[in-house]
């Protein structure tokens, strides 16, 4: 589902990744383009029962039933999205896919390996445990979001 | 091919499977009476057939218990033995230890022998006392098993060690008849076979040959003599005539210990000879005569090293001898089935394009209606006629996933067999409708509970031989395993002519274990669905058979999660009758859409009892924040949807409200509170689990017409789970609903 | 030229097996499930080098298949090899008095399987 004419590939040039970037909860975060399968309006959920507070809902992706999850509730950065107006990013981490709601999609980055850098070891930051990497990019901080941390498996969900 | 013989190999299996229903067949309509000369060639070909393929495979366990069974067959086919009763038990004994050592066979599982030879013993008694051992010596040669290998290498073997000059000298003198022709033989391939096995001369003896015009053309003139020097003996050299033997004077000697024979005779002669062999009946044989003697002067000389090439002058003389047209358009090779094998992962895509398909136009026709387009346009017909062609389609598609239940019988005649052997009993299976086709995943998921249930009728439904002939029953019990369609869903039956439900004993041991209070007035009914209350069969009626653990409750809750229901009818003295009512298909429902707390919800349709109207007055609190609802003089808990799942707080007043009443037939029900209902529809199963994963209360999803998806209910996991807000806490409320008089209102 | 080879088995097994064995050599074979199929096969093809039948089948039986395509002018020549899970004589009398050419013992080695065709039909 991934547009290729869209993302033009640069990943093959050595060592520059294409990073999808995006606003959530006034912060900027990036995943891995390889990881998003489409980017769409935001649509009126079906609650589920019984669901963490992050869990907006299920959907309708042309016949399948796709959970959106609130980034920001996710990410714990406490602000409340707005579900019917925002954009959903459909990203794929092993065998799930999901919808992920955030404020806004900002732009395609190729970075390269060497501008990536750990983030700090910050024990008391539960935020830690989602970003994989970060960069700097005119000035602004951007967190590459770790997908298997954000994306909880079926078992956690079920409790 | 990847791996052709593990692909035969497969496909023996698989063939088994339709070998061994056939056999369980037949043996079946001969138990009936019904069967004839034909049903027991059948019966005899099956395991004949399996025998066969399990040679090839090296299945040594499996060839030779086939073989006995087999051969017990053969008597009966040669009237010999009668195919009596109890003959007919032992072979349908013989029968299940076939199909298990297909399985085990096919799985690499170790054979069970201690099974085995009981069941062998009592072939060799019923064989008149046939020791097996008679039999035995014979076997190891007929049924030799053969190590196959694929990569064939003719004659690589044989001349192993024909190269020698020293080898020993044969004179084979051959004169076939005139039947060896008919027949269809060939004599120059003999003389290849010969010459495979070392150095050949041949000679042609038409010192019998008339002149032309007193040719008798049914008669063989011609003879050969030949020289071999083979280092193989004379078997190996008979061997070549094995099919010819009878068919011809045949002489083999061995003549000396050098392949130089002074006397040999003249090879021109040779060739002279045949070349004035006049054609006859079997005028292939003439011109091959010709074409014979060429390669057999190389052979002489030079004996060769490698395997002795065909050459392609040989071939070309065996063409035109044949007097065939040449082969240029092969025809396909014929298929043996108009069927074809489908992986089960292509055809439930095809389902679920189609379940897109039907929500699509569902969604289409709203747009439709919202547009304000009159309902007789153009538009709309069009949509109408495209909503027929849709279902229709969707149905064909649901059919190709069906299967007859006819293996699911028979695996419970095999239960039956069993079951009554264990405990004693003569019991009998008469199944009906056995070509009633179901969803193949309905059918996987029915062996459970249908096998238990089996078990049941046979244990606790009939009675023991001697008692039934004191009721002036037949002794022998019956159990009746039946499938229909009705309505667009499946019934299958599970009857027997026992002695129906023993209801005081019922009712006696529910209210011994608190599952009922001690003063309850129960309908007859209402006793008989006790059965189905989780821990009532207990510890203490656990018999060999089906006391396995698992209850009517167990048995109930698979058919529910198969989008079925269960219910009973006993007449004492008559019997007991289990009937399960089943979807066609997993893959769309029947449901009710309802509303509440502002979020849409489908509840399957077979699971409501019963839709009521809420007044406040009906409510009466039970416990601090429990309701009860008053459905005709008996109090049903009552569950606030919309607080259960979690979408608001209980409301004070529910007036106004509707009531679903779910749950299953015995009265553990409860009342389900919604805002409204919307819609009586088939919706298209969407799982939930694979994506997301499990809810509690919750069974699948499915998208409605307007596009948004709506969960699907689990009624009677939403009763387990209902929380303290709405708990069905205490059993005794529960149990005192009429559930009989609710099903009958229900259903009107 | 191929070799075209008809075999006449009610068990798919084995008419895959006799298939698999043969194709190896480059022998070409029809299949068919019993006698009547066979005939019917036979009369939609060239005539094959060799016929190879099962004796025990549905419909039509080995034998009653052998005589009617030995019944038949344009068929009497042809080899027919006969499969039999006996070895005994008088199943190798019966055979032959049927009008078999030769008989395959099951069950059969391929190779021998192959042999047995190369005998009869080259």
């Amino acid at each position: 589902m991934t547009d290729p004419d869209k993302t033009p590939d640069k990943s093959t040039d050595g060592s520059a990744r294409e990073y999808l970037s995006f606003l959530v909860g006034g912060q900027d975060y990036c995943v891995d383009i390889m990881q998003v399968r489409e980017i769409r309006g935001g649509a009126k959920a079906t609650t589920l029962p019984h669901s963490p507070s992050y869990m907006i809902g299920v959907i309708n992706l042309r016949g399948t039933v796709l959970p959106i999850m609130d980034l920001a509730g996710r990410l714990e950065l406490g602000a409340e999205t707005d579900t019917e107006r925002n954009v959903i990013i459909v990203v794929a981490t092993g065998e799930r896919v999901v919808g992920l709601m955030v404020d806004a999609v900002s732009d395609i980055l190729a970075i390269s390996e060497g501008d990536l850098q750990p983030p700090p070891d910050l024990p008391a930051d539960q935020q830690r445990s989602f970003v994989s990497a970060l960069t700097i990019m005119e000035n602004r901080m951007i967190r590459v979001l770790d997908l298997g941390a954000v994306v909880p498996h079926s078992d956690e969900e079920a409790a | 091919m990847s791996d052709p013989m593990a692909e035969i190999r497969a496909s023996f299996f698989i063939e088994c499977e339709e070998l061994l229903e056939a056999l369980q067949d037949g043996l079946q309509t001969m138990y009936d009476g019904e069967g004839d000369g034909e049903t027991v060639n059948i019966v005899f070909r099956a395991v004949h057939s399996i025998k066969g393929g399990a040679g090839a495979f090296g299945l040594d366990g499996l060839v030779s218990f086939a073989h006995r069974f087999e051969t017990a067959l053969d008597e009966v086919r040669g009237g010999r033995l009668d195919a009596d009763a109890n003959v007919l038990k032992l072979f349908f004994t013989c029968n299940d230890i076939l199909g298990d050592l297909v399985r085990e066979s096919r799985d690499g599982v170790e054979h069970d022998q201690s099974r085995i030879d009981p069941v062998l013993a009592e072939l060799d008694a019923l064989l008149g006392g046939t020791p097996a051992e008679a039999d035995e010596p014979d076997e190891p040669i007929e049924f030799e098993v053969t190590s196959l290998d694929f990569d064939l290498d003719l004659g690589a073997a044989e001349t192993d060690e024909t190269e020698d000059a020293g080898d020993p000298v044969w004179a084979v003198k051959f004169q076939p008849s005139a039947m060896l022709y008919a027949n269809g033989n060939e004599p120059l391939f003999l003389f290849r076979a010969l010459r495979d096995l070392g150095a050949l001369t041949v000679t042609c003896l038409d010192n019998d040959l008339p002149p032309l015009a007193d040719l008798d053309c049914e008669h063989a003139h011609i003879g050969w003599d030949m020289r071999l020097a083979t280092s193989e003996d004379r078997a190996a050299i008979a061997e070549a005539f094995d099919f010819v033997e009878g068919l011809c004077t045949l002489d083999i000697d061995q003549i000396g210990g050098d392949l130089a024979i002074p006397d040999l005779p003249d090879l021109s002669d040779l060739s002279d000879g045949s070349d004035d062999a006049p054609l006859d009946a079997a005028a292939g044989t003439e011109v091959v005569t010709r074409a014979e003697p060429e390669p057999a002067p190389a052979a002489e000389v030079a004996p060769a090293p490698t395997p002795p090439p065909v050459s392609p002058k040989l071939e070309d003389a065996v063409a035109p001898a044949k007097d065939k047209p040449s082969v240029a358009s092969a025809a396909p090779p014929s298929t043996p089935r108009a069927t074809v094998r489908v992986d089960l992962d292509r055809i439930d895509r095809l389902v679920n394009l189609v379940g897109e398909i039907v929500i699509n136009q569902a969604m289409l026709s709203q747009s439709v209606e919202a547009a304000g387009i009159p309902p007789n346009s153009p538009v709309r017909t069009g949509l109408e006629e495209f909503q027929q062609l849709t279902r229709d389609i969707q149905e064909s598609v649901m059919m190709i996933r069906a299967q007859p239940v006819k293996s699911l019988f028979q695996r419970m005649s095999r239960i039956v067999r069993e079951a009554s052997a264990d405990i004693g009993k003569d019991v009998r299976l008469r199944t009906e409708g056995e070509n009633t086709e179901v969803d193949k995943t309905v059918i996987e998921r029915l062996a459970d509970p249908l096998t238990h249930m089996i078990r049941n009728a046979v244990d606790h439904g009939l009675e023991q031989n001697a008692v039934r002939e004191s009721a002036g029953k037949q002794r022998e019990g019956t159990v009746y395993l039946t499938a229909l369609h009705r309505s667009g869903r499946v019934v299958i039956e599970v009857a027997d002519d026992g002695a129906g439900i023993n209801r005081p004993k019922v009712l006696k041991k529910a209210i011994e274990k608190e599952l009922v209070p001690a003063d309850s007035q129960l309908t007859d009914g209402e006793i008989d669905n006790l059965l189905f209350l989780p821990g009532f069969s207990t510890a203490d009626e656990i018999s060999n058979l089906s006391g396995r653990g698992v209850g009517m409750d167990v048995v109930r809750s698979s058919i529910q999660a198969l989008g079925g229901r269960i219910s009973i009818q006993s007449e004492p003295g008559k019997g007991t009758t289990f009937s399960i009512s089943l979807p066609l298909t997993l893959a769309v429902l029947d449901g009710m859409v309802v509303r509440v707390a502002g979020e849409t919800l489908v509840v399957p349709l077979n699971a409501i009892f019963e839709t009521l109207a809420v007044t406040q007055d009906d409510l009466r609190a039970f416990g601090p924040s429990t309701h009860v609802i008053n459905i005709r003089d008996s109090f049903v808990p009552l569950i606030d949807l919309g607080a259960e799942l979690g979408y608001r707080r209980p409301l004070d007043d529910y007036s106004g409200g509707v009531v679903l009443l779910i749950g299953q037939e015995d009265g553990l029900s409860a009342a389900v509170v919604v805002d409204a209902i919307e819609d009586q529809r088939q919706v298209v199963i969407k799982g939930l689990q694979e994506s997301y994963g499990r809810v509690p209360g919750i069974a699948a999803a499915t998208i409605l017409g307007d596009g948004q998806i709506a969960l699907i209910l689990d009624p009677i996991d939403l009763i387990a789970q209902a929380s303290g807000l709405t708990k069905v806490s205490a059993p005794a409320p529960a149990q005192i609903a009429k559930p009989k008089d609710v099903v009958n209102g229900a259903r009107s | 030229m191929t070799m075209q080879v008809l075999a006449v088995d009610d068990s798919r097994t084995m008419r895959d097996m006799v298939r698999l064995a043969l194709n190896a050599e480059g022998i070409e074979t029809h299949l068919a499930e019993d006698g009547i199929h066979g005939l019917e096969v036979l009369d939609e093809m060239n005539p094959p080098d060799a016929i190879i039948t099962d004796i025990n089948m549905p419909r039509m039986d080995g034998f009653g298949f052998i005589d009617a395509v030995r019944s038949r002018e344009e068929y009497r020549s042809i080899p027919i090899l006969v499969l039999t899970t006996e070895s005994a004589a008088e199943m190798k009398n019966r055979a032959r008095e049927a009008g078999a050419t030769g008989w395959i013992v099951k069950p059969f080695d391929p190779a021998k399987l192959v042999k047995a065709v190369r005998m009869v039909a080259g």
